[in-house]
């Protein structure tokens, strides 16, 4: 009888075990998958000319990227350049004065919402607030709507870096009488600079690959162009399209731009996990 | 000595006073040490107020662009909201030439989809974290835990092409038949999974979410399961619980709320999600009784009409978007506070 029950525990805990393991190799597995499939479909599009040449039209040969990736890095160039002191700002009032207003309590909270609603939303508040009324798309539309995006991704890592400095540390600046706003910007900002700088690096990573807002925003644009006041080119918008094509030479370059935009995302990433381990050890 | 909780307006005026004694007591030049204190502490606190204000009112962005998003979305959505009223969620009908729109068959695209993901995701997910934080050898902890997190940052419109041009395919030769001649034999269930078999459909669109969302839950499952104080998991192995044990009587009661909200998050990702979903979902506007037919979403359905749509037929896809937004929200909302409540049993709110 005892023996029996002993027996079931055990085996109880051997299948949980072994399913949670089965579990994690699933996860890895699909992981490998994604990327192996990626790696072959897009190192067999990759060549020079997909840097130096347009997107080509309809029905013809050859073409390149080379107006998408422009596109692309200027709009996660400007969204990054708006979103970052926005970000840092609204953290550090999170962080240095967060604890004891109301207010920060309620924009805590929403920019947890923000971090995880529906991009796709975000791109039509955009569309209604900006295209709508210049009605034209244009490059400084997607930005807004990349930043929108981005801010509350930096805004939630500066707060939690800041919030790691110890107390001793500014209480030492404090001490020496030095008033607040110092305290903040050259004692914890500084010394929480590494964190930081993980954040924008993950907000990066965040917007390179967003295409749904960009669909009604920046759209798209068949020719080169750094007129961020027209509709922009852009890599995600681009491998939308071309991925739905009949045209072969279009899902191969597709598949060349999603290559480039996972590994720029996938360097982010671990860049970020770089400095943040940097930050921690030292 | 007070610090930093007074602020440094008291520190300053405690720095004003003793400088006032102290120029007293020296009577040298105390009139211009007085004049100067005054005005550095002055200007300092001046700084520190537009300091405070500026910082404020950046914090706030974020609520006035949600505010403002709602507000937008439903002025452009009125036209529409005010044609079919509450009637307009559940009218089954998508007629672009006759203008005769209806939210159920995209609600319930996104609503099955999501469902199925979740269904998928939620005990893959449970066996990720309790892997993570019970069995796995400390030294593979780190890589493995990256690796699941690498999984959160592929974009998801890459889940998108490879559910499109490799799952799709590979889903229709060998995972729809033999689906159907097992599950699709049983009496309540067996509907679901009739009907052609072309590998996009709702239930791929699930099937595809369900990776995509996995390392979202996993992660705030092993945050949660970290917080167990170690004296309660230690003394269950003391008395002799197996591993499983421990987690199924332990670990899982104790953070039940963090669990439970790490799921709704990761339904409020799967509600929202585009492009993953655009590519292998089908795309038309039924409603059929079998998963493996083609459906649509409302994130779907957007990405796909917008570019085409005019007038009354935009602020249709407007008020798709505003019940969206709406129904995201609460899901997100409802799972950070339960995310909240079980942080904060352990004192260590975020």
């Amino acid at each position: 009888m005892d023996q029996n029950l002993y027996r079931k525990r055990i085996w109880t805990n051997r299948i949980g075990i072994s399913l949670s393991m089965l579990a994690m190799v699933l996860g890895l597995f699909v992981l490998l998958w994604i990327l192996s499939v990626l790696f072959i479909n897009g190192f067999k599009a990759l060549d020079f000319n997909m840097f130096f040449h347009s997107t080509p039209a309809p029905g013809t040969e050859g073409g390149g990227l080379a107006n998408a990736i422009v596109g692309s890095l200027m709009l996660v160039g400007f969204a990054t350049l708006v979103s970052t002191p926005i970000g840092i700002l609204a953290g550090i009032y999170l962080a240095e004065y967060g604890d004891t207003s109301k207010t920060a309590e309620v924009s805590r909270f929403m920019t947890d919402i923000m971090l995880s609603a529906p991009s796709i939303v975000l791109g039509l508040f955009v569309y209604a607030i900006l295209v709508a009324q210049v009605k034209h798309f244009s490059g400084w539309a997607g930005t807004i709507a990349l930043s929108l995006i981005a801010i509350p991704v930096v805004i939630r890592t500066t707060e939690n870096m800041l919030r790691l400095v110890p107390g001793s540390l500014r209480e030492a600046a404090f001490a020496l009488g030095a008033p607040r706003w110092k305290v903040a910007t050259m004692v914890t900002l500084r010394a929480a600079k590494a964190g930081v700088l993980t954040g924008v690096l993950l907000a990066l990573a965040r917007i390179s690959g967003e295409t749904a807002p960009l669909l009604f925003t920046a759209l798209n644009n068949q020719f080169f162009s750094l007129d961020m006041n027209g509709p922009m080119s852009n890599l995600p918008v681009v491998i939308f399209q071309f991925a739905l094509s009949p045209y072969d030479n279009w899902v191969r370059l597709a598949w060349g731009g999603a290559l480039l935009i996972t590994m720029t995302v996938l360097v982010l990433n671990i860049l970020a996990r770089v400095f943040f381990r940097e930050k921690v050890s030292s | 000595m007070n610090t930093s909780t007074t602020g440094s307006g008291t520190l300053d005026q405690q720095g004003l006073d003793g400088a006032k004694q102290l120029g007293a007591f020296m009577e040298t030049d105390s009139g211009m040490l007085d004049q100067q204190r005054l005005n550095i502490g002055k200007k300092q606190r001046f700084q520190d107020f537009i300091f405070h204000k500026v910082t404020l009112s950046f914090s706030l962005i974020v609520l006035v662009s949600l505010i403002g998003i709602i507000a937008s979305l439903a002025v452009v959505a009125w036209p529409a909201l005010q044609k079919f009223g509450i009637e307009f969620i559940w009218r089954v009908e998508w007629d672009i030439i006759n203008e005769e729109f209806g939210a159920a068959i995209a609600i319930f695209g996104t609503l099955a989809s999501a469902t199925i993901a979740i269904l998928i995701a939620m005990p893959l997910s449970f066996g990720i974290a309790l892997f993570l934080t019970e069995t796995c050898p400390t030294w593979l902890r780190r890589p493995l835990g990256t690796a699941v997190e690498l999984l959160a940052a592929v974009p998801s419109i890459i889940y998108g092409m490879f559910g499109l041009f490799v799952f799709a395919p590979l889903f229709a030769e060998y995972g729809q038949p033999a689906l159907q001649s097992t599950l699709g034999q049983m009496p309540l269930i067996g509907p679901l999974f009739g009907g052609a078999m072309n590998g996009i459909g709702i239930l791929a669109a699930g099937l595809i979410l369900a990776f995509m969302i996995l390392p979202f839950i996993a992660a705030v499952m092993r945050d949660v399961f970290e917080i167990v104080p170690p004296i309660l998991r230690e003394s269950a192995y003391g008395v002799g619980c197996t591993t499983w044990e421990v987690v199924r009587h332990i670990v899982l009661p104790y953070t039940q709320q963090g669990v439970i909200g790490g799921v709704m998050l990761g339904l409020g990702r799967a509600l929202g999600e585009t492009m993953a979903v655009t590519f292998v979902i089908g795309n038309s506007q039924r409603i059929s009784a079998s998963l493996f037919s083609p459906g649509s979403s409302i994130a779907s359905t957007l990405a796909n009409e917008f570019g085409e749509a005019d007038d009354f037929h935009l602020s249709t896809l407007f008020a798709l978007g505003l019940l969206l937004f709406v129904i995201t929200f609460f899901v997100l909302a409802f799972a950070k506070i339960l995310i909240i409540r079980t942080e904060r049993a352990k004192g260590l709110k975020t």
